[in-house]
């Protein structure tokens, strides 16, 4: 999808340090026209230092960064065609809602009538116009957050950034505004660079989801690829709830791989790598793709183990499996409300199994 | 909550009593002796007369006065243009650096403010330090006289009240949020803009507070005009102490007095008025 106008921000082998402590490594990445991408990640994984660097608020130690193909990485804050959403929002206290929002085009000596009629824009945008005149001080936790949208998008940036922006908002409040900022998005065009570290905010809003830990990226691909094929044990398991097995390959028929899982022989999808005989394995599986079916002993391959708890969730439930080699794995299944016999009791004895071809298969590396 | 205990009942007693005595008894005593005439053996005599009033109504003490607040606003500007920048430094040092920073600033209060305005003669004088480091410079090729001068009365005036500006001010520039300054910076407003537009604005309770803080005393400090400028420069302060100690006119030293507080009040009072005001407006 290489295109002829440079992407809206470049990432060019960024790196990051303070004195010994390196936060980002070598970091390249384009952040597409209008594409709403997000930095998903543990706290202290450098997602924030990312979005900083993009603001001008850190200078990378090495590397470069261009943003509309320009290159800015010398260039302070007030030079750059980036805006900010903050964590704290961070208005400015002595002011209206409508002097926050006016703030950068007065920075920018715009007419005061161009200021009036962008700002009422914004603030219209965001369904604030109506509290114009309160100060932040005057608003509840979602209006300031509307606000502090406003004061960013009403000076049209090229790239807006927005660094943990619901983490303060109760989860209704939350999925609201998740909406909200897509619909925004939708009708400003303009490229959104999120950042969080809850994985369903970063699936729910962005094109793509870029995994990052120990300051590099461990995986960046559209939220479904991410979810059904992770790249590494990390983002497996940083994603979502994931059951690991263990495992060592046996032999290897292009995709086709024979293992043993657990001590038991299966007949596993490797999809594009390749196997050594011996080689130890990791057998990924969500809990969702887990089949189980009451063990009758016909069958003797595959994995058994017994119900250890069955967790109530309203439209699913969720098992724990403890199976015979002493692993707790979680399954879950949806009501069947047509077989009620079907459900499974604590302590009964269960086959696993799961959706062909939905395993991942990852080489064992330790982690 | 009605119930006292006896310790608070004590606490109370106790800190009010240290008013009646301390504050309030010596202010009404000022305030009646100020009504008094002027006696050859007793210090206050009866009857009662406005005359001290009268004198101080004079276009002498008029110009006593402004010249005083002339210099006391001085001294508190100067404290402003020191104090802002080096209160702005502290508050941004590590919390281990801004400790010691704050220690150093306090430090002075140890040894008694009249040995310092001593002290500050022999910066000062002819021979003194400041007129060497310059002539060593070459800035200047013959000793300025600084000493007994009003210039000496400002400085040591401003040298005394500095930590005054400072503490209020570090306290209002360590509350401001770091990122209000990253957000202006971020929005495209460069340092000028950012200091006037977001730092400024918030941090004036602290500038209003020292500029209150060091003009207030300034105006009736006496032992630094006294010390520092000698006989030549009659200030507020030491007007009243001289009715007092020299002249022996206590009426007119306590006319002197009341005037002097009531003025203050009265600055506290626009000061507290203009706050409230601005606390509202951000409530309302």
């Amino acid at each position: 999808m290489e295109t002829s106008s440079p992407p809206c921000i470049e990432l060019e082998r960024v790196s990051k340090s303070y004195g010994d402590l390196t936060v980002i490594h070598d970091l390249s990445l384009r952040i597409h026209d209008g594409e709403f991408l997000t930095f998903l990640g543990p706290s202290g994984c450098g997602k924030t230092t990312i979005l900083r660097l993009l603001a001008g608020f850190e200078r990378p130690t090495t590397g470069r960064l261009r943003i509309r193909g320009q290159d800015v990485t010398g260039e302070p804050p007030n030079r750059r065609a980036v805006n900010t959403v903050f964590q704290s929002y961070a208005l400015f206290p002595h002011m209206t809602v409508f002097e926050n929002a006016a703030f950068g085009l007065r920075m920018r000596r715009k007419s005061k009538e161009e200021i009036r009629v962008r700002v009422e824009e914004a603030l219209r945008a965001v369904k604030m116009l109506s509290f114009a005149g309160r100060r932040p001080s005057q608003l509840s936790g979602g209006q300031q957050q509307r606000a502090a949208i406003a004061r960013a998008i009403v000076n049209k940036p090229a790239a807006l950034l927005l660094d943990e922006p619901l983490s303060a908002l109760d989860a209704k409040l939350r999925k609201e505004v998740q909406l909200e900022l897509k619909e925004l998005r939708r009708k400003l065009g303009i490229t959104f660079v999120f950042v969080t570290h809850d994985q369903e905010e970063a699936f729910s809003m962005s094109d793509r989801v870029a995994v990052i830990n120990h300051g590099v990226i461990e995986q960046i691909d559209a939220p479904n690829v991410i979810y059904e094929t992770p790249k590494n044990l990390f983002v497996a398991r940083f994603v979502g709830e994931i059951n690991v097995f263990d495992g060592v390959a046996v032999s290897q028929n292009g995709k086709v791989l024979d293992a043993r899982v657990e001590g038991r022989p299966c007949r596993l999808n490797a999809g594009e790598r390749r196997y050594a005989p011996g080689q130890k394995i990791k057998t990924l599986l969500r809990p969702e793709d887990i089949r189980l079916e009451k063990a009758n002993g016909e069958t003797p391959d595959g994995l058994f183990g017994v119900v250890a708890d069955t967790v109530y969730k309203g439209m699913t439930i969720d098992l724990i499996i403890e199976t015979d080699g002493g692993k707790k794995i979680s399954a879950t299944e949806f009501f069947n409300e047509d077989a009620p016999e079907a459900m499974f009791e604590k302590g009964e004895r269960v086959r696993v199994d799961w959706v062909e071809d939905w395993e991942v298969v990852l080489p064992d590396d330790g982690a | 909550m009605t119930e006292r205990s006896p310790f608070r009942n004590l606490a109370v007693a106790a800190v009010g009593g240290w008013l009646t005595v301390f504050v309030i008894l010596p202010n009404l005593m000022t305030l009646a002796t100020s009504f008094l005439s002027r006696g050859e053996v007793e210090f206050a005599i009866l009857p009662i007369t406005f005359s001290s009033y009268r004198e101080l109504a004079g276009p002498e003490f008029l110009r006593m006065f402004l010249d005083s607040a002339w210099l006391a606003l001085g001294a508190a500007m100067a404290c402003l243009a020191i104090g802002y920048p080096f209160a702005y430094i502290l508050a941004r040092l590590s919390p281990k650096k801004r400790k010691l920073g704050l220690l150093f600033v306090i430090i002075p209060f140890w040894t008694n403010s009249l040995i310092r305005t001593y002290a500050l003669i022999t910066i000062l004088n002819a021979n003194g330090l400041l007129n060497k480091v310059l002539l060593g410079l070459g800035l200047i090729s013959a000793p300025l006289d600084i000493l007994y001068t009003e210039t000496a009365v400002f400085i040591g005036l401003a040298y005394t009240l500095l930590p005054f500006m400072i503490l209020p001010l570090y306290a209002s520039i360590e509350k401001l949020d770091p990122r209000l300054i990253e957000a202006a910076r971020d929005l495209g407003a460069g340092s000028f803009q950012t200091f006037f537009r977001v730092s400024l604005p918030l941090t004036l309770p602290g500038i209003v507070a020292g500029t209150m803080l060091v003009f207030l005393p300034a105006l009736g400090m006496f032992y630094v005009p006294d010390v520092l400028g000698g006989s030549r420069s009659l200030l507020v302060g030491n007007f009243i102490r001289n009715q007092f100690l020299t002249a022996r006119n206590w009426p007119l030293g306590s006319a002197a007095s009341v005037l002097l507080t009531a003025i203050m009040a009265l600055l506290l009072a626009v000061y507290y008025f203009c706050n409230k005001r601005v606390r509202r407006e951000a409530a309302a």
